[in-house]
This record gives structure tokens, C-alpha cells and sequence, in this order.
């Protein structure tokens, strides 16, 4: 939710600066992601009439420009724009004037003409990147009044980063609410008065599915002007929100989202062939989206249509017979309120966020449908002229706003903190909870807006929110204490992990998921599980053995000239087993190059079989290790061997097959093992015997 | 009759000589030589005792022992040359014998954990220490676990926090460590006092996300496990963690679906605030989801990126340095 704080402030306005508010924001759940000036700094730029356009005797493309300030003489400044005309508003930098960059406007002769100042572009004053010619002003400003004042750059742009529990602050009066809560400032929203009918214009609305479409308002304004323009102080809030200007009437429709969070929609009128019908689809149904695209309708998308056809999604998207255009004389206008559960997820299937979807799913205020409509009618008739005929409020199941019993003990219970219930009522009242105390119990109501108030944990929430969680203190209570069992016969995987370690292998951590190519050389037999929407294509399966990632570590390391590598990972792999998804924890490993790290007597022998042998006896011992000749498709058929500790599998050691290290462009073989962890963790309890006296004899 | 005076004259000459001789040796051969000259048999000296006879009888013990007088002094003297040439001796075999004790050792070396690793088992130490133990669970899991039990029902807006992996046959790549608590609470009964390392995926890549990272989950609870609680714990486990008593803590306000009262957790070294943990007080319908029942049992549950943490222990600016494997960068943390 991103908007100007000005506009916010004309609905609260507590005595406290910018910074402080989006600190008081954040710490009440509100993160303030973003706060930024509405334009850069600059001084001393004010509104100019430009009264005469001359050449410059000394330069062609240079203009002398006399330009009236609000005061009694007019200015002479040198210009270089091409579109400077005699009549024309525009910003001008006064002598002495700092625009952004640390540029000051001098009192210099350009060409051998002074210039009393300068005339600036909208990228002159880090407004626009619109550097071609002179910045134009409204022709209705008043000449000689402060650039920053005439168009409120001194505002603040606000973004928060809103959780999706709290839809109700996707708008001016939801956020308002919540600063006047937390700041105890009174609010002041724009008053919502109902607007008397002029015209008899009407349509029907029929819903057929009352719990879907819980309320329908809407409206029909006859003789509107859609030409006319936005006037710009909505329109340079809507900017400041991130919208841009479109027409009048869809920008009033945004304008009125943004201010009460309702989302609204624009038909037409003339286009609507009887009545406006909300229903699902019949079988085999197509609706042409507003961008042309044709989609087919799945049983479960609601829609808006009329007696003919369909004219969009319910609370998601408008189709393409839907929308106004700038000869539209009569428009239909619509603020219902859509059942949450009809429209989450529906946005996410088709593939596309709207505004009015992002908030429908999350919840809108179904009490203010009406006002939300009878306030976008209030600034057509203004903005667009033309009549309005009376409100249609078509009304179904209503989400119901069950009281909830809060018991004041459990708030302490659950947070660790007392609170004074007198504190407590005041921060339910504040968030118009409607507190009534029942000797230790309040009972509250969630407001129409809130649709994340249900139990009572929820509230104990809003009270903790509100009396601030730094004011919890941190100290830890007493509690019942008991050590934590340690089993002597099971080997822990860090205990494993050191051994490795303490045996010249440096751990490595690889991605679970892996190149089905890859896994394919490594092992013609697997039959790997598929992401389905994996993050790069060679990432496309999960891996059934850490070799890939061990190969794929070395040659990383052998591309950077490594000589030796020995490397290990221990981690999941996955595979099926039937139809069994198999997870089990592995310990591989992998040596390549001299046997030892360089020695100073030149002895320089490669790693080989038996060297990790002797690794993988170490890393078992005290369980025994025995090995057997066996074939595995990515170790040489010669030098492969079959792990087993305690007479069972556990795992394989070899070198890699000759096929595979040409493919994987290896200048020399590698050795790896695989084990399982399972197989490694259970060690016996040691039981001592007597020692013979006797020396040992060999 | 010879003159026990000569006699004696010569006995001083011999022994002067001896003397001399012996220290002059350079080697055991040359020794023994000088001792046969002297003390063997036909020795000087046993040729002077063969000569007392010639004494007058009154001369004769004075003289037979000034005799075993000097040739005691010579044998002394021997042995002591005798010691003096082992020792050099020694010492010169010793010093043939010296090492370039500088150079390197020989033999294989020592390994390293991963960053990531050191990282998790620091942080299972610190709550090990106040009685936490761990649990693990699977990495694919089911809708279930991973969001469903969590109080997050399919098409629940929360979804879109997460971008899920999805794989073969309906099962998603857990999103967070949470799924571990709910299957601990399946087998388990309170109270649990668990943390919950391990690998998470999510549909991510830049600087500073992975598509696969690491998370650990912590959850206690028990009858009387609070908010306060929690905010205790954390803190005092971030400040153990980095070592820094001075190190801020902020809890704020936040959303999760399967916490009520949710918390962002943040912390500062002195600067700007840092993201490091999602918790709060374990919502009731998770407790119930599970069969505990929330009326009884309460507690707190938090989950943080073991990621970030390595990158702001050890100065690594860039996630992706991690996975890279860059034996290089790895030994930095042996």
C-alpha cells in the first residue's frame, strides 16, 4: 500500500513528524517499507507567467524571456528551451535558488545577457525525466506562489508492507483508522452523504447465489461528460499511490478504492442488455478479457453479466464489453461485496493480480458498499456532471460478526504481561471493538471491515499490538526444568560429520535438486521425482545420490585449479519405492588427486580405492566394514565395491567409471562413497572385560 | 742400587706425559694406545713397579705407593677422557643426525565444515543448552504438513507468501521448517521444547535468496509458556549467537497463519534493523489440528533463516557463495 501522506493527514492528522509516524506504523505491524519525498529538494522556485518571448542577439538557439514572478517588475532570463511561448506557466528558479544536485542560480550573463534566473524542465527539478522543453503549470496557479506549495512536493510518500490479514489498511480510511488507534488522534474521513436521485434512469440486478454475492450496490448516472478531465489533485494522488491517470471516471473509481478500500467498476450503461445477472457459468462458456484475451470459464468463477451476456469476472477482472469509453454518456456503476471464498485463488488460476481481486479475496468493508458508491457518484456529478438516479442495494448472507468473549486472565496468561483492564477497554474501544465488561471478560464485536477477528487469541493479539510489544517485558518465567535424554548407543550425524572432517574431507552443501541428464549418466536405473516448476531447466529433478553434487563440486574447484580435492556432503536424497516417496540421509564423499597434500619429499601418489576404504572403516568404526566386488553404473566395473556394515548394504565405494569422467571432462579419475546414514548411526554400548595380565603375544 | 729419588723423578716425568698424551687423543683408539703405553702390561708405568724391587727395602712402600698413587691419577684421568670422547662423539653423530625442523608436517591434513553447517550446530548447541532437543522431518512433503495443519487452507491469501516447488504426485518441497513441529506434536505430547533445523525450498534466486536455503524452527510448549517467553528466549539465544550483549532486539507485529500474537522479529548491531525471524504464540487451531488442546497447553514457536545468520556472523555478502562450494571460500571457516 503506497500513498502520500498528505492525503492521509486530511484524515488524521496526529501532532507527531513523518519519521515518527512510519516508526509508530512499523511497531504496530504496519511495516513502512519505503519513505520518500514526493520530489527532490530544491528552494526559491516559483510560478512564472512568461510575458514576452526575443531572440537572443548573440545566440540562436537562445531565447530572452521576460517573465512575470508576482511582482511589480518582470524578470529577464536567458533560455535555451524550444517551447517557450508568450502566456505559458512555468517553474522559475529565483537568483540564488538551489535546485537538486547542489545547482545555485546565479546572477550571470550567458552570451553577454544577464539573466535574473532560470527556467526549468521537469527534470530541471527532479520531476519528471521529461527534459525537452519547459515544465508547463497549470494555467490556473497563481503566478509568484511557491513551485513546492502549488503542487505539495513537500509530501511524503508512504509504503507499507501490509500482511494479508489486514486488507482493511489497503486504503486512506483503513490506515487512518489504524494511526488514530495507535496515536489516540481523532479521525476525520471525507463526509459520505447520501445523493439525492435527479434521474429516473434504473436497471434491474438479480443474484442468484446470495452467499457468493453477499451485497450488490450500484447505480446508474445519466448526461456524464467522460472527456472531461481529472482535476490534478486526484490525479497526483493517484500517482503518488502508483496509479496512473486514465479518464475521469476510472480514475474516480481508483480514487474512491484507494480512499475507502471498495473497489468499484464503470460499465457502460448504453452497452447492458437488460438486467445485470450475477451467476455462474454455463458449460462450455467463454468470456473476452479487457486485454482481448479469450478464456474459458471454469463452473466455479462467478460473474457479472447482463440478460445476454457475460461482462466480466465478479470482483476480479471486467471483460471486454464492459468498459467505458470517451463517448460514454451513461455509466453503471458497481460496489458490491463478493464473498472472500468465491474469489481466493480464482486470480492465482487464471494467472493475473488485480487491485479489486487482491482485495476482494482478502475482504472488503460490506458496510460501506453504499458509501463508497454514493461517494464515487458525488465526484462524477463534480468532476463529469450528469444525474444520478437512485441506489441499488441488492442484499444476500452477510458475513456474520459473531461476539467473542475475551477473558482478561487469559490475556496474561497468553502474553506473560499484566495489563490494566481499564488499558484493555481502551484499546478495544480504540480499535472500535465496542468493549462491553462481564466481570473479568470483555466482549467485543469485530468491526465489518476486520475479517481476521474470529477467536479470542485474535484479540488477545490486537491488545498486545496496541499496548506494544516492546512494552512486554523479557524476562523468562520459571518453568518445570529436565534435562534431555542422551542416548550412549546412538551416534549423532555431527559426530559422523567430525570424523570426515578430522580426515582431510572439507563439507560441501549442494542443491537437492539436480540435472535429470546428470542423474541419468549417474545412475541408469533411477527414476528420479520431478519439480514441476523447477528454477532453471538442468535443476529439473531431486536427487537419488549425492555424486552428482560431490562431481559438480569438484568441477567447480578442478576449473579453478585445484589439484586435490576431497570433499562431503551429508544430506537427502530421494527417490520411489513403489509408491512410496523414499528420504533417506546419506553420507557421500569424494577424493581426487595426490593421496596427500603436496609434501616436501616429492612423494606424490593419487588417491586411490583403499585410501577411502580406510575413510569409510574409520567413519564406521567400532561397527566393522567388510566390502565385495559389485557393479554400479557410474563406478568402474573393475574397482567398484559394495559397502555392507554389520553384513548389510550400506553403501558403495569406487572410482568413477572412465565413461563418466570423459563426460564430465575429469582430467583424472575420481573416488567417491555413498553410505547410508542409517546404517552408521547405531553403535554398541562399550561393555568392559578383564584385560589378561599376560603381555599380549603376537 | 738405584736411588729411590730417580726412581721417583722418573715417576713425575711418566705421569706428566700421560697426562698430556691423554688429553691430546682425538679418538677412543688413540686413547686406549696412549693407555697400553702407560698402564698396559709392559706400560711404563707397570715397568717403574716391576723396578722397585731395586729399592732399598726402606724406600720401597714410599715408593710402591706414590706408584698406585699416580697410576690411580692416570686411570681417573683416562676414564674421564675416555666420557669426554663418547660425548663429542654424540654429539657429533647428533648434530649429523639434525632435521630441518621448519619444514611442513607430513601426512594428510584436516577438513572443514560448511559455514552453514558450523552455523546450525552453534545454534543447536545455545538451545541445547536450555533444554531444547532436535527433530527432523522429510524435505518433500504433503500439502498437509505444509500448509493445511499450519491454519493455511488451500487458496488462503497467506499461499501467496510462499512460492512454492511443487513435485510428482501432488507433494510440494517444504517451504519452511514448520511442518516438523506439526509432525512432532502428531507423535508427541507437551510438553515439546524442540528445534527443528533443515533445508527449505522456495521459488527464489538472487543475492540474497536461494531456491534452496536453510531454516530453524523452534517451538515450546507447555501449560504456561508465554509471549514474554519467547521474547526472552530469542533475545538472549541472538546475543549468545553473536556474542554481543549490546546487541539490539525488536519484536513487531506481524501476520503468519499458524501464530497468534505473530511477531517480525529484527535486530541491530547499532545501525539499521535486520529481518531475522518470523514467531509467535502457536495458534489454537494448530494445537487442535494435532489433538493438544489449546484451552490447557499454550507456547511459542519462532523460525529463522540459518543462512542470513552465517552472513552476518562471518561478513558474507552474497547467499549464492554458499552452494558455489569454492574450496577456496570454504576453508575460510575450518
Amino acid at each position: 500500500m503506497k500513498f502520500s501522506e498528505h492525503w492521509l493527514r486530511t484524515f488524521v492528522d496526529p501532532p507527531i513528524d513523518s519519521e515518527e509516524l512510519a516508526e509508530r506504523l512499523t511497531m504496530a505491524g504496519f511495516e513502512v517499507e519505503q519513505r520518500e519525498s514526493a520530489a527532490p529538494p530544491f528552494s526559491s522556485v516559483v510560478v512564472a507567467r512568461i510575458l514576452a518571448v526575443e531572440r537572443h542577439p548573440n545566440a540562436d538557439r537562445l531565447t530572452l524571456c521576460k517573465v512575470e514572478v508576482g511582482e511589480e517588475r518582470p524578470l529577464g532570463i536567458v533560455c535555451g528551451a524550444p517551447n517557450a511561448a508568450i502566456g505559458m506557466l512555468v517553474p522559475c528558479a529565483r537568483i540564488g535558488a538551489v535546485l537538486p544536485g547542489g545547482v545555485v542560480i546565479r546572477n550571470a550573463a550567458m552570451r553577454g545577457v544577464k539573466s535574473q534566473g532560470m527556467l526549468c524542465s521537469g527534470k530541471e527539478l527532479g520531476l519528471s525525466d521529461d527534459a525537452s522543453g519547459l515544465m508547463t503549470l497549470d494555467p490556473d496557479f497563481a503566478v509568484g506562489r511557491d513551485l513546492r506549495e502549488a503542487l505539495d512536493l513537500d509530501d511524503v510518500i508512504l509504503t507499507l508492507k501490509l500482511t494479508p490479514n489486514r486488507a482493511d489498511c489497503l486504503s486512506i480510511l483503513g490506515v487512518a483508522r489504524e494511526v488514530a488507534a495507535i496515536t489516540t488522534s481523532k479521525l476525520t474521513p471525507p463526509a459520505a452523504a447520501p445523493v439525492a436521485a435527479t434521474s429516473k434512469a434504473n436497471r434491474g440486478v438479480r443474484v442468484t447465489d446470495p452467499r457468493a454475492c453477499p451485497r450488490f450496490c450500484g447505480r446508474v448516472i445519466d448526461g456524464i461528460d467522460a472527456r472531461a478531465p481529472t482535476p490534478r489533485w486526484m490525479s497526483q494522488r493517484l500517482e503518488r499511490s502508483g496509479i496512473r491517470s486514465i479518464s475521469a471516471v476510472v480514475d474516480i473509481t481508483n480514487y474512491v478504492m484507494l480512499e475507502l478500500g471498495q473497489p468499484l467498476h464503470a460499465y457502460d450503461d448504453a452497452r447492458l442488455e437488460g438486467d445485470i445477472v450475477v451467476r455462474f457459468p454455463t458449460p462450455g462458456e467463454k468470456l473476452t478479457l479487457l486485454n482481448g484475451e479469450i478464456i474459458p470459464l471454469d463452473p466455479d468463477l462467478l460473474l457479472v453479466a447482463d440478460e445476454r451476456k457475460p461482462l466480466g469476472l465478479a470482483g476480479i477482472m471486467g471483460g471486454e464489453h464492459s468498459g467505458i469509453g470517451e463517448d460514454t454518456r451513461r455509466v453503471f456503476l458497481e460496489g458490491a461485496f463478493w464473498n472472500p471464498k468465491v474469489i481466493q485463488g480464482k486470480a492465482r488460476r487464471l494467472g493475473f493480480v488485480t487491485d479489486a481481486g487482491f482485495r476482494f479475496e482478502r475482504g472488503v468493508d460490506f458496510a460501506r458498499s453504499p458509501d463508497a458508491v454514493d461517494r464515487a457518484t458525488q465526484l462524477i456529478l463534480e468532476i463529469c456532471g450528469g444525474k444520478a438516479s437512485d441506489l441499488i442495494d441488492v442484499l444476500g448472507e452477510l458475513p456474520r460478526r459473531d461476539l467473542v468473549r475475551v477473558h482478561e486472565a487469559r490475556i496474561g496468561r497468553i502474553l506473560g504481561v499484566t495489563i490494566p483492564s481499564d488499558e484493555i477497554a481502551g484499546i478495544f474501544a480504540r480499535l472500535e471493538l465496542k468493549p462491553v465488561h462481564q466481570g473479568s471478560d470483555f466482549i467485543v464485536t469485530p468491526p465489518s471491515y476486520r475479517f481476521d477477528l474470529v477467536i479470542e487469541e485474535d484479540f488477545i493479539e490486537e491488545v498486545a499490538r496496541l499496548f506494544g510489544y516492546e512494552n512486554i517485558v523479557t524476562t523468562l518465567s520459571a518453568h518445570r526444568q529436565s534435562m534431555l535424554p542422551a542416548p550412549e548407543t546412538e551416534r549423532p550425524l555431527s559426530a559422523l560429520r567430525q570424523r570426515l572432517v578430522d580426515r582431510d574431507y572439507q563439507e560441501v552443501i549442494t542443491f537437492s535438486f539436480v540435472s535429470s541428464a546428470w542423474e541419468r549418466a549417474l545412475r541408469n536405473d533411477a527414476n528420479p521425482i520431478k519439480v514441476l516448476n523447477p528454477i532453471a531447466s538442468h535443476l529439473d529433478v531431486m536427487r537419488t545420490t549425492l555424486l552428482g553434487g560431490l562431481i559438480d563440486t569438484l568441477r567447480t574447484n578442478v576449473n579453478r585449479k585445484q589439484e586435490r580435492v576431497r570433499v562431503f556432503e551429508a544430506g537427502t536424497c530421494f527417490f520411489r519405492d513403489s509408491e512410496r516417496i523414499e528420504q533417506p540421509l546419506r553420507i557421500g564423499g569424494l577424493a581426487f588427486g595426490p593421496a596427500q597434500p603436496l609434501q616436501w619429499d616429492g612423494g606424490k601418489r593419487d588417491v586411490d580405492l583403499f585410501d577411502l576404504k580406510a575413510d569409510v572403516e574409520a567413519i564406521a568404526w567400532p561397527l566393522v566394514v567388510s566390502t565385495e566386488a559389485a557393479t554400479h553404473p557410474a563406478l568402474h566395473p573393475g574397482r567398484c565395491a559394495r559397502v555392507l556394515i554389520g553384513g548389510k548394504a550400506a553403501g558403495w565405494l569406487g572410482e568413477l567409471h572412465p565413461r563418466l569422467q570423459r563426460e564430465f571432462e575429469l582430467p583424472r579419475a575420481a573416488v567417491v562413497f555413498e553410505l547410508d546414514q542409517d546404517a552408521l548411526t547405531r553403535q554398541p554400548m562399550p561393555a568392559a572385560k578383564t584385560v589378561s595380565k599376560l603381555p599380549a603375544c603376537r | 742400587m738405584r736411588k729411590a729419588f730417580v726412581l721417583m723423578e722418573d715417576l713425575e716425568s711418566i705421569t706428566a706425559a700421560a697426562l698430556e698424551e691423554f688429553a691430546a687423543c682425538a679418538d677412543p683408539a688413540a686413547l686406549e694406545n696412549s693407555k697400553a703405553r702407560y698402564l698396559g702390561k709392559t706400560g711404563q708405568l707397570s715397568e717403574l713397579l716391576k723396578s722397585l724391587g731395586k729399592l732399598s727395602a726402606a724406600d720401597r712402600p714410599a715408593a710402591g705407593a706414590r706408584i698406585n698413587e699416580a697410576k690411580a691419577k692416570l686411570e681417573a684421568a683416562l676414564n674421564r677422557r675416555r666420557a669426554e670422547l663418547a660425548d663429542l662423539r654424540l654429539t657429533r653423530q647428533l648434530s649429523a643426525q639434525a632435521l630441518d625442523v621448519t619444514l611442513p608436517g607430513r601426512g594428510i591434513g584436516v577438513g572443514g565444515l560448511h559455514p552453514i553447517t558450523r552455523t546450525l550446530q552453534r545454534i543447536e548447541t545455545l538451545f541445547h543448552s536450555i533444554g531444547f532437543a532436535v527433530a527432523l522431518g522429510p524435505e518433500i512433503e504433503d500439502d498437509f504438513h505444509n500448509f493445511t495443519a499450519l491454519n493455511t487452507p488451500e487458496d488462503h491469501p497467506a499461499r501467496s507468501m510462499h512460492d512454492t516447488f511443487y513435485v510428482e504426485g501432488g507433494m510440494v518441497l517444504r517451504t519452511h521448517t514448520s511442518p516438523i513441529q506439526v509432525r512432532y506434536m502428531e507423535t508427541h505430547a507437551p510438553p515439546i521444547k524442540i528445534i527443528a533445523p533443515g533445508r527449505v525450498y522456495r521459488v527464489d534466486s538472487d543475492a540474497t535468496h536461494s531456491p534452496m536455503f536453510h531454516q530453524v524452527e523452534g517451538m515450546w510448549i507447555d501449560e504456561d509458556v508465554t509471549f514474554a517467553d519467547l521474547k526472552a528466549v530469542f533475545t538472549e539465544f541472538l546475543r549468545r549467537f553473536f556474542e554481543r550483549d549490546d546487541l539490539k532486539v525488536r519484536f513487531r507485529p506481524s501476520f503468519f497463519p499458524f501464530t497468534e500474537p505473530s511477531a517480525e522479529i529484527d535486530m541491530s548491531f547499532g545501525g539499521g534493523w535486520l529481518e531475522i525471524s518470523g514467531a509467535g504464540q502457536v495458534h489454537p487451531n494448530v494445537l487442535s489440528a494435532v489433538g493438544i488442546d489449546p484451552e490447557r497447553y499454550q507456547g511459542f514457536a519462532f523460525g529463522m533463516g540459518a543462512d542470513r545468520l552465517a552472513m552476518l556472523r562471518y561478513g558474507v555478502d552474497d547467499l549464492r557463495l554458499f552452494f558455489e562450494n569454492d574450496l577456496r571460500f570454504l576453508r575460510q571457516f575450518a
